[in-house]
Order: structure tokens, then C-alpha cells, then sequence
């Protein structure tokens, strides 16, 4: 007897011992919230502290501008850094740079500086800049998004150690001055020094502490506001930045960011009143609710720059005949998938560059042209020399989405063409490789342009064997117009330029483009201002909340 | 009891062994690695990449040196979080995910416990049916479904407790009972079972007839017998529980190891892979062996291995 009350004894204190060592959820809190209440109370008197609460579908990767390479991270660098020229209205306005010069030749770029500081109250300098580039673009820095500095002269070289960083094209000529030369004209380079690998970073900080990025108390920045808090995995906090140059424009005093993963539960905390924000860009609203939050008018839906579209392996037949693989691409009814699958008013694909940087807002083709369909699957079986077609799989990655859009397309073109077509579902990472690898016949994709320029959809497919091809399909004429395109300095010429490299594209199919994504998402009305741009890009610079 | 315990802790170790060497060539195996994305890079930023996680190594030698990073318990850098290392996610991770594991553990054992006894005190009659149709009940709804009930019956219908997030005590009953309910449901069946087997034993009859009440019968001697496969069960339960959830960390937020398991290996990100494996094989296998310790305090028919042959 006396041996079970010692068991339940021992057991009992055992639970307590560990219960004891792990982290109650409350004592870390605890602190903040007492901080929290004092600096409420040090502001009494005056307004309501205006706060916006957003939601992150995941702990952001990193807060360092020069390793960001997704949408969490990209939100808070945007938030807390600042660039030579910040996205507004998806126009680029000077930001740290007050005025910008540019040569006749469109090569060599002189931005002036503004008189501005680091949260740490260090000056902004344009050897801050200067180190920040060519800290991406040194190799031992191993940053996967180095290549968005290939534009900037020797930088491909630098990075991949061919010359040494100091041959790069960007120099601080003195503390307020930076030069910077180019290998090409680039008409969009003013778009791409406001992407967040363009960022500056605080030298000396960067230099005393490698870690300075990992911790609110360490991070420091030059954007409207500054890191103050983040737990990693739980919650992360931003407040207005009294260092900023424009402070008197940024409105909102505190942006708190929540973690939870599922968009279920972050709509149900919309809707209790718990965020003031739910859905696109940060997360996805839950499809399946979707119909009823249109009906009540709710969701605001923004076309932003990505396509969906589904690759065909043209080395291997039936897609080495663009005939098929034009039958292929008419007889898929978009507009259909569009309405009852994806519902989001995402707008059908007739061309590869999205609308919001168009160069052919009608398209090249007809969305649902069963009739040419048909005619061209004749004409190319009888090219091919064959009177039946092979086994043909449709690969995509295992989702719930991709899936719902392959059957469909699936019964479409077995209803227009009579093709049965086999589908096949992968993990991510193992249908990323196969698919990189050519082993597939047509293969789903999505795209997504990293900066406003038609350039980003186009250029992939150049080489044969360019990393993110995968159809293996090259154009000699393609490539030189695309070549043509990146000397041409005469914006409307270069838009005509890649026009016509878009109709070659479209004309040789050796993708089907679906649809062109949208951004939708649910506020709060009190919530304004909140800047989501043509890439989907959140922007919380000019946020206000109205109650 | 000290050779066995020897002998015992040896084997925990080449077990754990053989998991770190099966998990990494295993994950190697794995097409795909932490780089492989939608967007593909060229190739010498990769290789700077490699270069920097020493994936540019020999496979064998970075599974020695991965060797040495677990003695070491130096478990390297995230790839795909770059902010972190992997022993500041299992740090961070793991007290969260063993405080809600703990709680859900406390909930199940006691109520578990409860509805087995009534149940089988009140053998088929109505207090046995509704504690049976509670257990189904557990047992047979997905925990998701389960927590999104709690959810929006609780927090929003109710407003008792917050839906999601992570911060004090409140923020923790909601899923700590999601969690329990499977375990729960299935202490039941056992406490049932057993309770019922137990009390038609002829020792129970003796101790009835010696005049004892039933609350002495029940406590002294039917309980403490149909605790045994309880505790059985409680050595990979606790593991379980306490290496989190990643439904429900998920579905209510919560910052536990759970999910960095299961996001991990979507990511291929190696090094967190290797650490939580290896962090949940060690205290699985230090589990169990308090599970075959506990027997002995409370059955004393059963003697740690070998003495009696001896």
C-alpha cells in the first residue's frame, strides 16, 4: 500500500518539477505588458495610441534586407528599412535619396542623400549603401537573392567571384553621394532600388554584431518605424520610428503582428473583433468561405503581378509540335475555372505578362476556342505522322488548388478534344526538381514578377536551359528582341519591343498561361491607407486607423 | 537494478544512435534540398550557399560531422530561418509545447480516470453509457474539428477564452482540452475495462466480505490494479503530447516544436530535421525507460530485468 501512494506521490511531483521548468506562456509576457501599460500611461492625455493589428502566416525568416527573399520577411523590412526610392501608387518616389541624376546614357545613376538617421540616431550615409550592396554580392555572404544586384556593373562577376567586390559599379563619392553604374540601361531601375535587397544597412552595426538582424533589441533600421519587439514564432511588434525623416507622414503609432498559420482561425479573429486585418498579402482568406464574405461585400480584391500557368516539356512529343500544345492551351475554358473554382475574380491568362504591367490588355487568343483547339490537334497529330496520341500526364504539386484546377482542365480537355490526359501529384520540393529537370510532359507553375517591369515574365524563358525555364523551349528571334529590349532607353520603343517578343511567346506556346493572381483580403473599415502594391506588396508607411 | 539501469541506458544510446543515422541518410535520400525553390538561382550563389552550411562537403563526412554537433549538442543553423539556430527553436519550442503537452496530460489523466471509474462502478447503467459516449466521442472526432468547435463555441459564442495566439494562461485551456480529448477518451476505455475485470476478482470479493466500504475497495484495490496499463500507455503518450501538436498548434497558434517538426521536412531544412528527430527520440526513449521503472513501484510482481534469473 504504502509503495502506490509513493508511486502516485513521486508521479504527482514529478508532473510538478516539469510543469515548474517549462516557460509558463504568462511570465515572458508579463514584463511587456507592464511596459505596454507604462508607456499608455506616459501618453494619457493625449489621443488613443493608433495600433493596427496584423497577422503573419509565419515567423518571418529574417530582418535583415540583404538575406530577405519572401512576402513576411519583405513586409517587415519594408516597414522598418527605407531605399533610395520607395513604391507609391506603384510609382517609385525619392526616399533616402532627395534627388536623383541620371546620364545621358541611362548607365551611370547619382543619388543625393537626405539628411537622415538610423534608429540608433547613426547618420544615413551613402556608405551604408555602398556596404549593403556589395555585402549581398559578396559570395561569402550567400545571399539567394543576390542576383536582383546583377544589374549594377561587375555584380554578376563580383558574386559569382570572377572579380573582386571592389570592381562593382557603386561608390559612396562622399558621405551624402552615391554613384552607381549599370551594366545596361535599366528604365526600371528606379523600381528595383525600392525592393528590399536594395536596402541599406547600418555599417557599424552590421560590422560590431553578425547576429544584429536576429533580435528587436539589436535590429536597427532607417524606415517609418522600428523593430521593438518579437518573440519569435508568437508575435512581433513594430512602433513609429522618431529618427525618420518623415514622421510627420507616418500615422500609426504601433503595427502588432501576430503568428498563427491557419487562415481559418485568423479569419474567425478578424470577425471577433481581433485583428484588423485578414487574407492577401500576409495570408490567404480560407476558400471556402469566400462565397459568403463576397456576398456581403467584404472582400477587396487587387490584381498584382503573377501568373499561373502550366508548362509544356517541348522536347518531348506530343509538345514538340506547337500545334498540339496551342490546342492544348485554346481548349482550357479559363473564365470557367476562374468562377467556380478559384472565385476570387483572378482574370484569365491570354498572354504571359499580367495586366497590371501589360504590353496586350486583349490578349493574343481566345479563352475557350474549342473550334481552333480541334483543328490544331488534327493538323498537328498530322504533322507528328501519328494517328493517336501518346500517354499524356498532367504533373502538379500536391494542394488542394492545384488539384481542383487540374481536374477541371482535365475534363476539359477530354469535353473539347477527346484527350484523356493522366494527372499526377508530388510533394513541393521533389515536383520543384522534377520539374527543373524536364521530367514532366505539362507541369503546373506560378510566377511572380519581383519588380513592375514586363521583363520579369519574359526573361526566363530566354535560354534553353536558363534555370527556370524548364520547357526547354528557345526563340533565336526571342532572345534577340529581349536583347534589343535591355539597351533600348526609349520607354515606349522598349514596351513596342517586348510587345512583340510576347507575341512570338504566345504564338509558340510553350507554356498555357490560366489566370493572372489576385490579392484579396477583409479590413476593418478604421483601417486606411495600408498600401498593397501592383506585386503584392504590403506597405504600412502611410497606414492610418480612423475610429 | 543498477546493471540493469547500465544496461538499459546503453541501449538507449545506440538506439538513438541508429535513428540519427537513419534519419540523415534517409532525408538525404530525399529529392529536393533547402535551396531547391520556385525560383531558381544560378548556379554559384547555390554553390555559395552549400559553401556556407558546408553542404558542399562529402555526404559522409557531414553525417560525422553532424555526429559530433548531437554529442556536442551543437545542432547548427536553420536554413530556412535565418534568424535562428536550431537549438534556440527547440529552446523556444520545446518549454511551450511540453507546458500545453503537460496540461493536456493533466486534463486527460483526471478525467480520464473519472469517467473509466464511473463507468465501471455504474456498469451498464446510464452514468456508464454517457461516459462511454463522451469517450467515443473523443476518440472518433478529429482534433481539428474538435478545436474548431472549441473555437467557436468558447471563444467567440462565449467570449470565455481568446480564439488563438499565445500569451497567458487563458490562451492555453483551449487547446490543452483539444489535445486531451483523444487520450482522454482512451484512459476511459482502459480505467473501464480494467475496473470491470478487477472488481470481479476474487480478492475484491474478500475484501467486500471482510466489510470494507466500497470507497476503500474501489481506491485500495480495484483502482491501483486497473492503473497498469494506464501507466503503459503513458510513457509514449506523454512523448506524444510533450513533443506538441502540429494540428493543433496550428489551428490555435501556438509557438511549439509540433509544427517545426512537420515544417521542416516540407522545407528540407537538414539541420532542423536532424535536431527535432533526434531531440524526440531522447525523450521518447527516456520515457519509456521511466515507464518500466514506474511499473515496479506500483506492481511488485514485476522485477526490473534479469534479477530474478539470476
Amino acid at each position: 500500500m504504502k509503495k502506490t501512494v509513493f508511486a502516485l506521490i513521486s508521479s504527482i511531483t514529478m508532473l510538478s518539477v516539469a510543469m515548474a521548468g517549462c516557460g509558463a506562456p504568462g511570465q515572458s509576457s508579463s514584463g511587456e505588458q507592464s511596459q505596454g501599460e507604462n508607456s499608455a500611461a506616459s501618453d494619457s492625455g493625449s489621443t488613443e495610441k493608433k495600433v493596427l493589428r496584423m497577422n503573419f502566416a509565419s515567423e518571418p525568416p529574417t530582418a535583415d534586407p540583404g538575406l530577405a527573399e519572401d512576402s513576411t520577411s519583405g513586409a517587415v523590412v519594408r516597414a522598418t528599412f527605407e531605399g533610395l526610392t520607395r513604391l507609391k501608387d506603384n510609382k517609385p518616389i525619392e526616399s533616402a535619396a532627395e534627388k536623383i541624376d541620371v546620364s545621358e546614357d541611362g548607365l551611370t545613376y547619382t543619388f543625393h542623400l537626405r539628411d537622415a538617421k538610423w534608429s540608433n540616431g547613426d547618420p544615413v550615409t551613402a556608405q551604408d549603401f555602398e556596404f549593403a550592396w556589395k555585402r549581398v554580392l559578396d559570395p561569402k555572404t550567400a545571399a539567394n537573392y543576390s542576383y536582383q544586384l546583377y544589374y549594377i556593373k561587375n555584380g554578376e562577376k563580383a558574386n559569382k567571384g570572377e572579380v573582386s567586390l571592389d570592381e562593382v559599379g557603386v561608390k559612396a563619392l562622399d558621405d551624402k553621394t552615391l554613384e552607381v553604374k549599370l551594366e545596361n540601361p535599366t528604365p526600371y531601375f528606379l523600381e528595383l532600388t525600392a525592393f528590399y535587397t536594395y536596402f541599406p544597412v547600418n555599417k557599424k552595426v552590421v560590422e560590431s554584431n553578425p547576429n544584429w538582424a536576429n533580435e528587436a533589441s539589436t535590429h536597427v533600421g532607417n524606415g517609418p518605424f522600428k523593430l521593438v519587439e518579437w518573440e519569435h514564432k508568437n508575435k512581433l511588434a513594430i512602433e513609429k520610428n522618431e529618427n525618420y525623416w518623415d514622421k510627420d507622414n507616418v500615422k500609426l503609432d504601433r503595427v502588432e503582428f501576430s503568428m498563427v498559420n491557419d487562415s481559418n482561425t485568423e479569419l474567425q479573429m478578424y470577425e471577433n473583433g481581433e485583428l484588423d486585418w485578414a487574407g492577401a498579402p500576409l495570408n490567404s482568406l480560407p476558400v471556402d468561405v469566400v462565397p459568403a464574405l463576397k456576398e456581403e461585400g467584404k472582400v477587396i480584391t487587387q490584381p498584382i503581378a503573377g501568373t499561373y500557368w502550366y508548362k509544356f516539356n517541348t522536347e518531348q512529343p506530343p509538345f514538340n509540335n506547337v500545334k498540339i500544345r496551342k490546342a492544348f492551351a485554346y481548349a482550357i475554358n479559363r473564365q470557367a475555372i476562374i468562377d467556380n473554382i478559384l472565385q476570387l475574380n483572378q482574370l484569365p491568362a491570354l498572354g504571359a505578362v499580367p495586366q497590371s504591367m501589360s504590353l496586350n490588355p486583349d490578349g493574343y487568343f481566345k479563352d475557350n476556342d474549342v473550334e481552333t483547339a480541334k483543328k490544331l490537334l488534327a493538323e498537328g497529330m498530322q504533322e507528328l505522322g501519328i494517328s493517336k496520341l501518346p500517354e499524356i500526364t498532367l504533373s502538379y504539386n500536391t494542394d488542394s488548388n492545384h488539384e481542383k484546377i487540374a481536374q477541371a482542365i482535365q475534363d476539359q480537355w477530354k469535353k473539347n478534344l477527346g484527350v484523356d490526359v493522366k494527372l499526377a501529384n508530388t510533394e513541393w520540393k521533389v515536383y520543384i526538381e522534377d520539374l527543373h529537370q524536364g521530367k514532366f510532359q505539362i507541369g503546373r507553375m506560378g510566377w511572380l514578377g519581383d519588380f513592375n517591369d514586363p521583363i520579369n515574365f519574359l526573361e526566363l524563358f530566354k535560354d534553353k536551359y536558363g534555370g527556370n525555364n524548364d520547357t526547354r523551349w528557345e526563340n533565336a528571334q526571342f532572345k534577340e528582341l529581349l536583347n534589343q529590349s535591355a539597351l533600348e532607353k526609349d520607354p515606349a520603343k522598349r514596351k513596342e519591343i517586348l510587345a512583340q517578343a510576347e507575341k512570338i511567346f504566345v504564338d509558340e506556346m510553350p507554356v498555357a498561361p490560366i489566370y493572372f493572381y489576385t490579392d484579396s483580403w477583409v479590413k476593418q473599415d478604421y483601417v486606411k491607407g495600408v498600401q498593397v502594391s501592383g506585386l503584392g506588396d504590403i506597405d504600412f508607411k502611410w497606414a492610418d486607423i480612423e475610429k | 537494478m543498477f546493471r540493469y539501469l547500465g544496461k538499459r541506458i546503453l541501449f538507449m544510446i545506440l538506439s538513438i544512435f541508429l535513428i540519427v543515422t537513419a534519419t540523415f541518410f534517409i532525408m538525404k535520400a530525399v529529392p529536393g534540398g533547402p535551396f531547391t525553390s520556385e525560383k531558381n538561382v544560378p548556379d554559384e550563389i547555390k554553390a555559395a550557399l552549400e559553401a556556407k552550411y558546408g553542404l558542399d562537403k562529402p555526404v559522409f563526412q557531414q553525417y560525422l560531422d553532424y555526429l559530433k554537433g548531437v554529442v556536442t549538442w551543437d545542432l547548427g543553423p536553420s536554413f530556412t530561418e535565418k534568424s535562428s539556430t536550431v537549438n534556440q527553436i527547440i529552446n523556444r519550442g520545446f518549454p511551450v509545447s511540453a507546458y500545453l503537452g503537460i496540461e493536456a496530460l493533466i486534463i486527460a489523466l483526471f478525467g480520464g480516470i473519472i469517467l473509466g471509474i464511473i463507468a465501471a462502478l455504474k456498469h451498464t447503467k446510464w452514468p456508464d453509457f454517457t461516459s462511454m459516449v463522451i469517450a467515443t466521442i473523443g476518440l472518433s472526432v478529429p482534433s481539428f474539428i474538435l478545436a474548431a468547435f472549441l473555437q467557436y463555441f468558447f471563444a467567440i459564442k462565449l467570449g470565455w477564452f481568446p480564439i488563438a495566439k499565445w500569451e497567458s494562461f487563458k490562451y492555453t485551456v483551449l487547446p490543452a482540452v483539444a489535445l486531451s480529448a483523444t487520450p482522454l477518451a482512451f484512459i476511459a476505455r482502459l480505467i473501464r475495462s480494467n475496473m470491470i475485470e478487477v472488481l470481479s476478482q476474487d480478492y475484491i470479493k474478500t475484501a467486500k466480505a471482510k466489510g470494507l466500504s466500497t470507497l476503500t475497495t474501489t481506491v485500495k484495490h480495484a483502482v491501483r490494479n486497473a492503473l497498469l496499463p494506464v501507466i503503459t500507455y503513458l510513457g509514449p503518450l506523454l512523448a506524444n503530447i510533450l513533443t506538441g501538436a502540429f494540428v493543433i498548434e496550428r489551428i490555435f497558434g501556438v509557438p511549439g516544436l509540433g509544427r517545426e517538426f512537420v515544417i521542416s521536412i516540407t522545407n528540407r531544412d537538414y539541420t532542423v530535421i536532424m535536431g527535432t528527430t533526434v531531440f524526440y527520440s531522447i525523450i521518447l526513449v527516456v520515457l519509456v525507460l521511466l515507464v518500466d521503472i514506474a511499473y515496479t513501484l506500483v506492481d511488485p510482481r514485476i522485477k526490473l530485468g534479469g534479477t530474478g534469473k539470476e
